[in-house]
């Protein structure tokens, strides 16, 4: 029974007697004390034992975390026994693919975990959104009640941004020490339980839909939420989990990019995605405690009666006449400081990936590299003051509106230079339109229709009419799949062969792109018309009398094309190219460190120390080098020095 | 080729390009307005639809700008079948860089100040408002108006041209709901223990409808209320329609309420108790009352109306002339007929 040694098995099953484990010790408690087990005997079923059931989600992840592995290095240190770090598999004698199902702290299989994982996410996430989708695409169907309606639209939405910072960390994970020569993270075994917290995390977010559902939205807002049914409590413990993994990945990320990069590698001629990533990093680091903090306050709101949301009033259960003296206002400060840097947490990697492929494919420079490098750097900052023009309609004091305002306007001109600078950049090239770059070149004009329709979302007279409508829904998709689906498509193209030695089908990946890119237009475009004809957001039906039903069936139909598009992405790239064409070391062309090395990459993928010698984006210069490797660089100790910068 | 034959071809391709821009531009401009409006009936909406063309006036240029410039780039700049090597090298422009870091600084601070003057305009109060009181709840609305002595109302009824001050409160122990009629343009929360308030000034006569617009639970998608803009002619009899409709019993329950909640409570007891600041009101329907001035009366519903707004006139003897004389501001019609069918109960 091979499976069964698997870490991934042995996670679940520590996981589920760490349940028992947490909801025993409760109910234990209770009895003890003397009082009754059922801490709400209004509530059937789980629900009567909320309290149990949140500290048994708790102990699940706990269970999972000892169970796969993760901490057992750390547990050793704490006993006095030496781990000495070791590549390659772990576990002696098991398969190459094993690898992907155990703790390992490869940072390239960490990468792929993360990036696998994210994939799921996202399609878990997506094919509910066909669900409701279906019965959005005609007034008044009904065949999706309403209760269930509510639990999937918030679950589309937290699975969807599980999935994007999955993706995210899989990018970072798996480009950052490539891309600046270094053979692992800082700290790999903090990087391997950074993924790995994911997993009960999500498994939490995927249960919470059985157990109850819940009817908040995404962002959770109490009261609603306060009140919301038990399933809104592993949501919460769910994106608690995410966010953790997201603050230690950060950290290593961080750590990573400013102590090991290699000789020669001065900050400024770092590959230009490391420098989003490290914006991105620091964004995680410093804002993911106020989402968790913010749900988790409202958590123990509905436990132990802590009424930090609760504006008071009469009493409406047992656990609640200790509450009042809340603000439902505060909650939203606090979940938006972090929501709103978020979205630029999602969108930087991306643009990094865009910044990063246009040079490979146009032949040409990085047209303003330290300009789009600061941009990166700018949007991480102005986006730490911009949270509140979410609520614009709250009831928040109406002074800070203005302000506000004027923050979130600027936004606008460090990604105004990144659009400008890569139309610079494809000034005057070689354009070649190879799948990776098609989608680089989709993404910016989906990022584009996100873009431009944030300005009337920015203003507040505008935002007062749009905000809460469908248009918002437009709009967010347009810069989630411009910012970062899009982007992480032609990551995975582009990495593909460099990850698995084999090309994917450049037709089918052609289709692909000419699938998906005019469905998203269609799809987006649609979901602003009817948002500004009456469409609210999050409805379960919507009335005949809005006439809107056209609009909202192309809406539908696209969002379909979009989803067999990417099924067609997920049989070329895991089905077909199992036999494709082996790939070279470089069949881009691309002047990055990690090309210059075989494909598959070695276990360590530098044996030799690379010495950055040049610019990373020198295309067109004869003679122009970026990287030596110390033994076969005699060349290196001639040359310009190669600490300083450029 | 040579930098020089480079850079004719590239003013070339850039004037070309320019010409491109602008008719598409004027192109997607006047697409973008022709694009057909949800119907506005507000005086708010007018503002709001003026700043959202010029909005519209900007992406149509900015669209215009980066799908043209890429897209001519991206034909002009092709790799040609057999072509090897690299495009032209060239890293940067600091003046480029600077140039289009500044000008959309200007655009983007001329839009907030456009946007801060907007938002001065749809939330400033205005001369002659009539307030309406707005409560929400799971999943329901209710309109309260307090100056026509219209309480509880399940529809929205306002007279056209009329600026209206909703105050607006979700009840305690509900959640956050948002109130928004999309032909007004204008939306606004309702927090539970947070008052807030928004202004419409409605100037188009027709049916619309109170949508909330923040997910509140199941039956949020069916949290809907009509609303109808009529004449004031119109108003003003739909709101005698209102208070006629009342039944005496329900009167008789909002005059305790007012009872309570307008502080007649502190000088006036219904328990008949001796000492009172102003007369028990218990058994005072119907009794014969000798006045400061020596004539009497029977305590009829006249003589109750007058003792409410003009206690002074028939002052009862043996009380001091203390009751504040301002009711007739304070209280509505309505109001003063529940008080009046409240004291009637109290035998």
């Amino acid at each position: 029974m091979r499976v069964l040694k698997l870490g991934l098995v042995q996670g679940v099953f520590g996981g589920i007697l760490g349940w028992l484990f947490g909801f025993a010790l409760v109910i234990g408690s209770r009895l003890l004390l003397g009082l009754p087990a059922q801490w709400n005997p209004n509530l059937t079923g789980l629900a009567a034992y909320e309290p149990a059931v949140v500290v048994a989600g708790i102990f699940f992840v706990v269970g999972f975390m000892i169970g796969v592995g993760a901490v057992s290095d750390w547990l050793k240190w704490a006993r006095g026994i030496d781990t000495p770090f070791n590549h390659g598999a772990r576990i002696p004698g098991t398969s190459e693919l094993a690898r992907y199902f155990n703790v390992d702290y490869s940072h390239k299989v960490i990468g792929i975990q993360y990036a696998i994982t994210g994939v799921l996410l996202l399609g878990v996430g997506g094919t509910l959104a066909m669900i409701f989708r279906l019965q959005l695409a005609q007034p008044e169907l009904n065949f999706v009640p309403p209760d269930v309606f509510n639990t999937m639209i918030s679950a589309h939405g937290m699975i969807m941004i599980g999935g994007i910072l999955l993706g995210v960390g899989g990018m970072s994970n798996y480009l950052v020490p490539l891309m600046i020569g270094a053979n692992d993270m800082a700290f790999p075994r903090l990087n391997a339980f950074a993924y790995w917290i994911n997993v009960p995390g999500a498994l939490l977010l995927c249960v919470a839909m059985v157990i109850g559902g819940w009817n908040t939205g995404w962002t959770g807002y109490p009261p609603l939420s306060a009140q919301a049914p038990l399933g809104v409590q592993y949501f919460f413990l769910g994106v608690f989990f995410i966010g953790l993994s997201s603050i230690l990945g950060s950290l290593n990320i961080i750590v990573t990019t400013m102590t090991m990069r290699s000789p020669g590698m001065s900050l400024f001629r770092m590959p230009v995605f490391v420098w989003s990533a490290f914006a991105t990093a620091i964004i995680q680091l410093t804002a993911t405690q106020f989402i968790g903090l913010s749900f988790l306050m409202v958590l123990v709101q509905r436990i132990l009666g802590m009424g930090f949301f609760d504006p008071g009033g009469p009493v409406w259960s047992e656990v609640d006449k200790w509450a009042g003296g809340g603000n439902p206002i505060l909650f939203q400060h606090m979940f938006w400081f972090y929501s709103h840097p978020a979205v630029y947490l999602f969108v930087l990697p991306g643009l990094g990936i865009i910044s990063e492929l246009l040079p490979v494919f146009a032949r040409k420079p990085l047209f303003g590299y330290k300009w789009i490098a600061m941009s990166s750097m700018a949007i991480a900052l102005v986006g730490f003051l911009v949270w509140a023009h979410h609520m614009f309609v709250s009831g928040m004091s109406n002074y800070l509106r203005v302000p506000f305002m004027m923050s979130t306007l600027l936004v606008a001109v460090p990604t105004g230079v990144k659009f400008f600078s890569w139309l610079g950049t494809l000034w005057g090239g070689r354009i070649e339109f190879k799948t990776p770059m098609l989608f680089a070149l989709g993404a910016i004009s989906v990022f584009l229709i996100g873009g431009l329709t944030g300005p009337p979302l920015g203003t507040v007279a505008t935002d007062l009419n749009l905000t809460d409508t469908y248009y918002v829904v437009g709009h967010f998709h347009a810069t989630m799949f411009g910012g970062f689906i899009f982007p992480f498509l032609a990551a995975l193209y582009y990495w593909f062969p460099k990850a698995t030695g084999r090309m994917y089908n450049e037709r089918l990946g052609q289709l692909h792109f000419w699938l998906m890119t005019p469905a998203f237009w269609v799809m987006s475009l649609g979901q602003i018309f009817v948002g500004m004809h009456g469409m609210r957001r999050r409805i379960a039906t919507y009335e005949v009398g809005l006439d809107i039903g056209t609009a909202q069936m192309m809406v539908t139909i696209a969002g379909f094309v979009i989803f067999i598009s990417v099924l067609i992405m997920m049989f070329n790239l895991f089905v077909l190219a199992r036999r494709g064409q082996r790939a070279g070391a470089n069949p881009w062309r691309s002047r990055g460190l990690e090309w210059q090395v075989p494909s598959p990459m070695p276990e360590m993928t530098y044996p030799a120390t690379p010495v950055v010698v040049g610019e990373p984006y020198d295309y067109g210069k004869p003679g122009s080098i970026y990287v030596q490797f110390a033994p076969a660089a005699p060349a290196l100790h001639t040359g310009a020095s190669i600490t300083g910068g450029d | 080729m040579d930098q020089g034959t480079h850079r004719r071809s590239y003013r070339r391709h850039f004037i070309i390009v320019s010409i491109l821009v602008a008719i598409v531009a004027v192109i997607s401009i006047v697409g973008l307005w022709a694009v057909p409006e949800f119907p506005s009936a507000s005086t708010q909406a007018i503002t709001v639809n003026w700043l959202f063309d010029l909005h519209l006036a900007v992406i149509g240029f900015l669209f215009a700008l980066v799908m043209v410039f890429m897209l001519y780039i991206l034909f002009v700049f092709r790799r040609r079948a057999g072509e090897e090597g690299d495009g032209d090298h060239f890293e940067g422009n600091t003046k480029l860089e600077i140039i289009w870091t500044v000008i959309p600084l200007i655009v983007v601070l001329s839009f907030g100040v456009i946007g801060a003057v907007t938002l001065r305009d749809v939330t400033a109060a205005q001369e002659n408002e009539m307030t309406v009181n707005v409560t929400a709840f799971s999943f329901g609305w209710q309109f309260d108006y307090p100056e026509q002595g219209v309480e509880k109302a399940t529809t929205l009824k306002l007279p056209v041209g009329r600026p209206v001050h909703f105050k607006l409160k979700s009840l305690d122990q509900d959640v956050i709901h948002s109130f928004y009629v999309a032909e007004f343009r204008v939306k606004q929360d309702l927090v539970p223990g947070v008052p807030t308030e928004l202004r419409v000034t409605p100037n188009v006569e027709g049916a619309y409808r109170v949508r909330c617009n923040e997910l509140c639970g199941t039956g949020h998608t069916n949290m809907l209320a009509d609303v109808t803009v009529v004449s004031q002619a119109d108003f003003d009899a739909w709101v005698a329609e209102q208070k006629a409709a009342v039944s005496p019993e329900r009167l008789a329950a909002m005059g305790q309420e007012l009872h309570a909640s307008q502080g007649c409570i502190a000088c006036h007891n219904v328990t008949g108790e001796p000492g009172g600041v102003g007369p028990t009101w218990k058994g005072l329907y119907g009794s014969e009352r000798q006045f400061a001035d020596g004539t009497s009366g029977v305590a009829d519903e006249e003589y109750l109306r007058t003792s409410i707004l003009a206690s002074q006139e028939r002052l009862v003897a043996g009380y001091a002339a203390v009751m504040p004389q301002n009711y007739a501001d304070v209280l509505s019609d309505q109001q003063v007929a529940a008080l009046i069918e409240y004291i009637k109960t109290l035998k």
